[in-house]
């Protein structure tokens, strides 16, 4: 074959052309990625910069008090009861619109994950403000069962979705009852979703600070702000804080660890046959009781109050036309924050796929770690940092907005990721062979196939943003109010009929998105399967 | 295509991180306007040279050129979009979000868009009807046709296939690949095509290159690959083989089934006296012991009927030495189990190798 002359060497003065346009895109990839991740250090930097200003004497003393003690106590007993709560109520509920014959099942699906559109602070308001009488531990267990469940509902039924029934067939074969093959196959299948779940409720119930605050049980969240906005004492805040931040990335690794040590079946990309569907029989009754129950009391009850509160409340007073501008402040505010969120995870996410190293996994894994902590927490360290050294910062919209964002960047990296996906990197490189530059492919194929991520990744950021309580409490411009601060003014103040127009406008705009976001997540779905 | 040139890859090496190099120093010529084959197994590199070639990789040491131009000499390592190489992907890779037509278009300027290149193009490859559909409309062997005239539409110096019939229907398979083939004939585009099947490289190529652990062991037509392959595991990967041993004098083989002729052209002449040589299972002529006196007498011991042929799994008898062949006969000539045949060969034998038993 080889009958031609290799040809003469002929290197044209193209080399500094062509070598910086190979490096150029990863390195403004993973310098992105680096800001994301020094913005999400920056808070947990200054907790520690800050507790070490007031010395590890005082610190001590702070955490081996008794009221800490009592404090820890009281956090992990609810965190107990509502997470083995929420699993339980979670997997059942999943397990009867999944895989039964119940009827009325398409209702089901939408009425069970209603809960989460209700701001957990609502919820406990339209029970307080109902029955004042109650309060305490028991309370707040069922209130936060009852607003967090869906977070264990919903990614059980994808898991039992992904359990491919050929298992189950086989494990029956072998001669298993179905109860133990629910037990030994189903169940172990679909733990990692499950875990995943618990893992969500366990960081919501130690983020959370406006439900205890209304049914009056102590936690960690409660006590850093009392201490930090009633007591000026940020020393305690701060030390308190980090036992917080501590219990968070506990319970993060712990999941890991459960999940990281079981083996579990992929889904393969071919067909799979629907599972066929169990038949109640005599239990279709009290299944269907116990799933109306349910919905009655989580969203049912809550939204009652609140059309109670509404109607009562504007028979006597109008709502003030700063409703209007708090509207405004709300809308404003989020949709900077998950423009923001949206944009740095871009980044992060593109380097974590595109370029995998141990670098870029660490930046993901960051970007994912604000899932541990509690808004609260990152408003302290951002009050901290802008107090020392960015002073017309603190309490500055800019500061909010930047609050926000990194707070719920972990949910825009989910949404980036998901549209990511549906962008291979054989596409880009199949528009660059026919001679389109980096940035021209980027623009015409790329972003228009994630652009439905990115949708997703701004309506999750913006929906948790609109509702966010205790970031906006202690770093909104002073005078300017929110839909969220406003709202828990007038609770603080048991005027419900006041405040209960603000809480049906956050319901309103967060509405919005999260309808269009389950539109979103259908044609991504759709986009994955073509 | 307005002028192609030859394709030339020399010494090409790429290792990723600090895994063994996946490529170890490759040797590949690809003349102007011929389809040259890369066949090799899966993991053995050809997916990597072929991205080597597009651009999508850098390579570490040799150089990759096309007529005079250096694509890539292990420092300098022109980008895809300024090589002109067009590139056909597994499955296709069309744009999900944009038309037939406008994946047709992508890479061509404002002003080309507005003839009808992508008219012509459409004409080419039979889709002008699918020019509005969106990619997960079409069928498989419609998206690959697609494909190819993306890669086509900025008349490039050479195309590339990665593995493009693998993912078709056994049925569509062969249809599509004589289309895309004589298509590309009729362009006289350079084409490197990869693929994993043997016969598929043997029916379409001028010319195929054996990639095996990162180094080319053989390039040659297909002709001269099946006839006379380096080595035995070369030999038995391109179908079914009889290694005989073989006593060498001069142009000579001295076999079990007799004294065959050693192929004039063979390269590595042996120096040795003793050897393998391969003789394939077309080579031998059965017939029934009853009918002809010409031949080794021989026992079928199975028979694989195929229909258009069959293969016969003959042990000879055992004056012969007792020796199990397999000889390829039409299907009217199957024999069952337990006939008594005569085997003898024909045409030229080539020694192979042994050193590379699998």
């Amino acid at each position: 074959m080889n009958t031609l002359a290799p040809p003469k060497r002929d290197v044209a003065g193209k080399r500094v052309r062509a070598l910086s346009q190979r490096r150029r895109w990863p390195l403004v990839t993973i310098f992105g990625a680096a800001v994301a991740a020094a913005l999400v250090l920056l808070p947990l930097v200054f907790l520690v910069v800050e507790a070490q200003q007031s010395g590890w004497n005082v610190v001590s003393r702070i955490l081996f008090r008794h009221e800490t003690a009592m404090l820890l106590w009281n956090t992990l007993r609810l965190v107990a009861a509502c997470t083995a709560l929420c699993a339980v109520i979670g997997v059942a509920a999943a397990w009867c619109v999944e895989r039964t014959a119940i009827p009325a099942r398409r209702v089901w699906t939408v009425l069970l994950v209603l809960p989460l559109g209700v701001p957990d602070f609502v919820v406990g308001f339209g029970w307080v403000s109902l029955e004042p009488g109650l309060h305490g531990y028991l309370a707040a267990v069922m209130i936060m069962t009852l607003s967090l469940y869906p977070l264990v509902y919903l990614p059980a039924v994808a898991g039992l979705a992904g359990v491919d029934p050929a298992l189950e067939e086989v494990a029956r074969s072998l001669g298993l009852g179905p109860w133990r093959v629910f037990w030994k196959v189903t169940l172990r299948q679909m733990l990692p979703a499950v875990l995943g779940g618990c893992l969500l409720v366990t960081l919501g119930l130690l983020a959370e600070y406006g439900a205890f605050e209304i049914v009056q049980y102590q936690t960690f969240t409660v006590a850093i702000f009392t201490e930090f906005k009633l007591g000026f004492d940020t020393a305690a805040a701060c030390a308190l804080s980090l036992v917080l931040v501590l219990l968070g990335v506990v319970v993060l690794v712990g999941e890991l660890y459960l999940v990281g040590h079981g083996r579990f079946q992929r889904s393969g990309p071919g067909a799979r046959r629907a599972p066929a569907r169990v038949k109640l029989g005599h239990f279709t009754l009290p299944a269907l009781f116990a799933l109306f129950a349910l919905c009655c009391l989580g969203v049912g009850v809550p939204v009652a109050s609140l059309i109670y509160w509404l109607i009562r409340g504007g028979s006597t007073t109008l709502p003030p036309a700063s409703i209007l501008t708090d509207t405004a402040h709300t809308a404003l505010f989020s949709a900077a924050a998950a423009a923001l969120a949206t944009a740095l995870a871009i980044p992060v996410t593109a380097a974590a796929m595109r370029h995998r190293n141990r670098l870029t996994i660490l930046i993901e894994r960051l970007a994912l770690l604000p899932q541990a902590l509690p808004g609260l927490v990152v408003a302290l360290g951002l009050v901290s940092f802008s107090v020392r050294y960015a002073l017309p910062f603190y309490e500055s919209a800019s500061e909010l907005i930047v609050a926000y964002a990194i707070l719920f960047l972990p949910l825009a990296v989910v949404g980036v990721r998901a549209g990511l996906a549906n962008a291979p990197p054989r596409l880009e490189e199949v528009g660059r062979s026919l001679g389109r530059r980096p940035a021209s492919v980027w623009l015409r194929v790329t972003l228009p196939l994630i652009a439905p991520g990115l949708w997703v990744a701004f309506c999750l950021v913006f929906i948790s943003s609109c509702t966010e309580l205790t970031a906006t409490l202690l770093l909104r411009p002073t005078g300017v109010n929110t839909l969220a601060s406003q709202f828990w003014a007038y609770t603080s103040d048991f005027s419900y009929g006041a405040a209960a127009p603000y809480a049906g406008l956050m319901v309103l705009i967060s509405a919005v998105p999260a309808y269009l976001l389950t539109r979103r997540m259908t044609t991504l779905a759709r986009m994955r399967r073509a | 295509m307005s002028s192609s040139s030859d394709l030339w890859v020399l010494d090409v090496w790429k290792s990723y991180h600090r895994d063994e190099p996946v490529l170890q120093g490759v040797n590949l010529s690809v003349p102007a306007g011929s389809l040259s084959a890369v066949l090799g197994l899966s993991g053995c590199g050809k997916t990597t040279l072929l991205r080597a070639i597009a651009g999508f990789e850098q390579t570490q040491r040799g150089r990759i050129a096309l007529g005079t131009r250096t694509l890539d000499d292990g420092r300098i390592c022109i980008p895809p979009e300024r090589r002109g190489i067009g590139y056909v992907p597994q499955e296709g890779a069309l744009f999900p979000n944009l038309t037939v037509h406008a994946n047709i278009a992508f890479g061509l300027s404002r002003s080309e868009r507005r003839t009808d290149v992508v008219g012509e193009l459409l004409e080419l490859v039979g889709l002008e009807r699918l020019a509005r559909r969106f990619p997960h409309q079409l069928s498989g062997g419609e998206q690959q046709r697609v494909a190819l005239a993306r890669a086509l539409a900025r008349r490039p110096e050479v195309i590339l296939l990665d593995e493009p019939f693998s993912s078709l229907d056994a049925s569509l398979r062969t249809t599509v690949r004589e289309e895309v083939s004589s298509l590309l004939r009729r362009q006289g585009a350079t084409t490197v095509l990869v693929t994993h099947d043997q016969e598929e490289a043997l029916s379409l190529a001028d010319s195929v290159a054996v990639l095996r652990d990162g180094v080319i062991v053989q390039q040659g037509t297909p002709a001269q690959l099946y006839s006379r392959p380096v080595d035995t595991r070369l030999a038995n990967f391109l179908g079914e083989a009889n290694l005989l041993e073989a006593t060498f004098d001069g142009d000579r083989a001295q076999t079990v089934l007799g004294r065959l002729p050693l192929h004039p052209d063979q390269d590595r002449v042996p120096n040795l006296t003793r050897g393998l040589v391969i003789v394939r299972p077309e080579q031998l002529r059965v017939s029934p012991r009853a009918e002809s006196a010409e031949g080794l007498p021989g026992t079928v011991e199975q028979c694989r009927y195929y229909g258009h042929d069959a293969l016969l799994h003959i042990r000879l008898a055992e004056r012969a030495g007792a020796v199990a062949v397999i000889a390829r006969v039409g299907g009217e000539q199957a024999q069952p189990a337990g006939t008594e045949v005569l085997v003898a060969a024909s045409g030229w034998v080539s020694a192979v190798s042994s050193g590379d038993l699998p």
